[in-house]
């Protein structure tokens, strides 16, 4: 009984979207000015030009095993920065607690990676406030760059 | 604007507008997420989480969350200071009024809202504790529209790892 409800639900529900979806062009043409010059992705910046530039904060060249196993370790925490982003960040990673996807974090797998240098220091701020309890210092953040960079497909 | 809008498409408009209200009855409800949700929204909050509707949550809620973004239920999620204002302006503006939801729940946590629990009462521990789940916070596991906002009965999926006997329990 509820089966056929459902159906005879969902068939008067199929002509919502036609008109949902004529709202929503007219909209997105009205907005076209506007949502073209608001951009959520600054793409600034370039995964090596990061690196090179948390190298130069360091004074020190970047090494990619030393990132590795910064990344992968768990530093007095309960997380590592794999608890979310996976081991190796190739493939689509998982938040620990809420389940939410999140997408490649090694440039090679995801082109919007390190792309924005507003985001790259945000989330470096507060993904080590998680896992270290503290800011991670520049030649932590160059030797996982230089380890997220090695990593190709 | 106008010379991007034919004559056909206004007469479209103009009938959809006419027709939205009876729309919007035959759902159980529409989605809940509104049409000037800022783009910082997604880009900030649903970059861990399910961009949860505003309207779950009741203001004073969103006042404490928004003022504690460092120890954001075990996670920082700082911001710079205009974002937060941004944010906090729109989320006051769209928070909850309806009865149900103008409660404080305990922790600002929607999934501690009476509500929520009697909603999901069904739902064995189990259930909650599957890979693919999680979390009770993680909604898009099992509310397939969730991302935009819509949480109807119809766009329920089965996580993966359901037994067949919690397959036969869904339908209860």
């Amino acid at each position: 009984m509820s089966f056929l409800l459902n159906r005879a639900r969902r068939a008067r529900r199929a002509t919502v979207p036609t008109l949902r979806a004529t709202l929503l062009a007219t909209g997105l043409a009205l907005c076209a000015s506007v949502s073209l010059s608001v951009s959520a992705w600054a793409a600034d910046t370039s995964p090596a030009a990061q690196q090179a530039r948390f190298s130069a904060e360091a004074k020190a060249p970047a090494d990619a095993e030393r990132g590795r196993v910064f990344f992968t370790s768990r530093q007095g925490g309960e997380w590592s920065c794999a608890s979310c982003h996976g081991n190796p960040p190739t493939a689509q990673g998982k938040h620990a607690n809420t389940g939410k996807l999140i997408k490649p974090l090694a440039p090679a797998f995801n082109p919007m990676a390190f792309t924005d240098s507003a985001r790259v220091d945000k989330w470096f701020r507060r993904n080590c406030n998680d896992v270290l309890k503290r800011e991670c210092s520049p030649g932590e953040k160059a030797d996982v760059l230089a380890w997220l960079n090695s990593l190709k497909p | 604007m106008t010379p991007l809008m034919s004559s056909f498409t206004r007469l479209w408009v103009g009938a959809a507008a006419a027709l939205t209200p009876l729309a919007s009855a035959w759902a159980d409800h529409g989605p809940l997420l509104p049409r000037n949700m800022p783009p910082s929204y997604v880009q900030e909050c649903a970059s861990c989480h399910t961009a949860y509707p505003p309207a779950l949550l009741p203001a004073a809620s969103w006042q404490r969350l928004m003022g504690g973004l460092k120890q954001h239920y075990g996670s920082d999620a700082s911001l710079d200071p205009a974002t937060v204002a941004q944010l906090s302006q729109w989320l006051q503006a769209n928070a909850g009024t309806y009865k149900r939801v103008s409660e404080v729940p305990p922790q600002d946590r929607i999934t501690r809202a009476a509500w929520f629990e009697r909603k999901h009462r069904r739902i064995e521990p189990a259930v909650w504790a599957l890979p693919s789940v999680k979390s009770a916070a993680n909604c898009a596991a099992c509310h397939g529209g969730a991302d935009q906002g819509r949480y109807d009965d119809d766009e329920l999926r089965y996580p993966a790892g359901l037994t067949q006997r919690q397959r036969w329990m869904w339908h209860d």
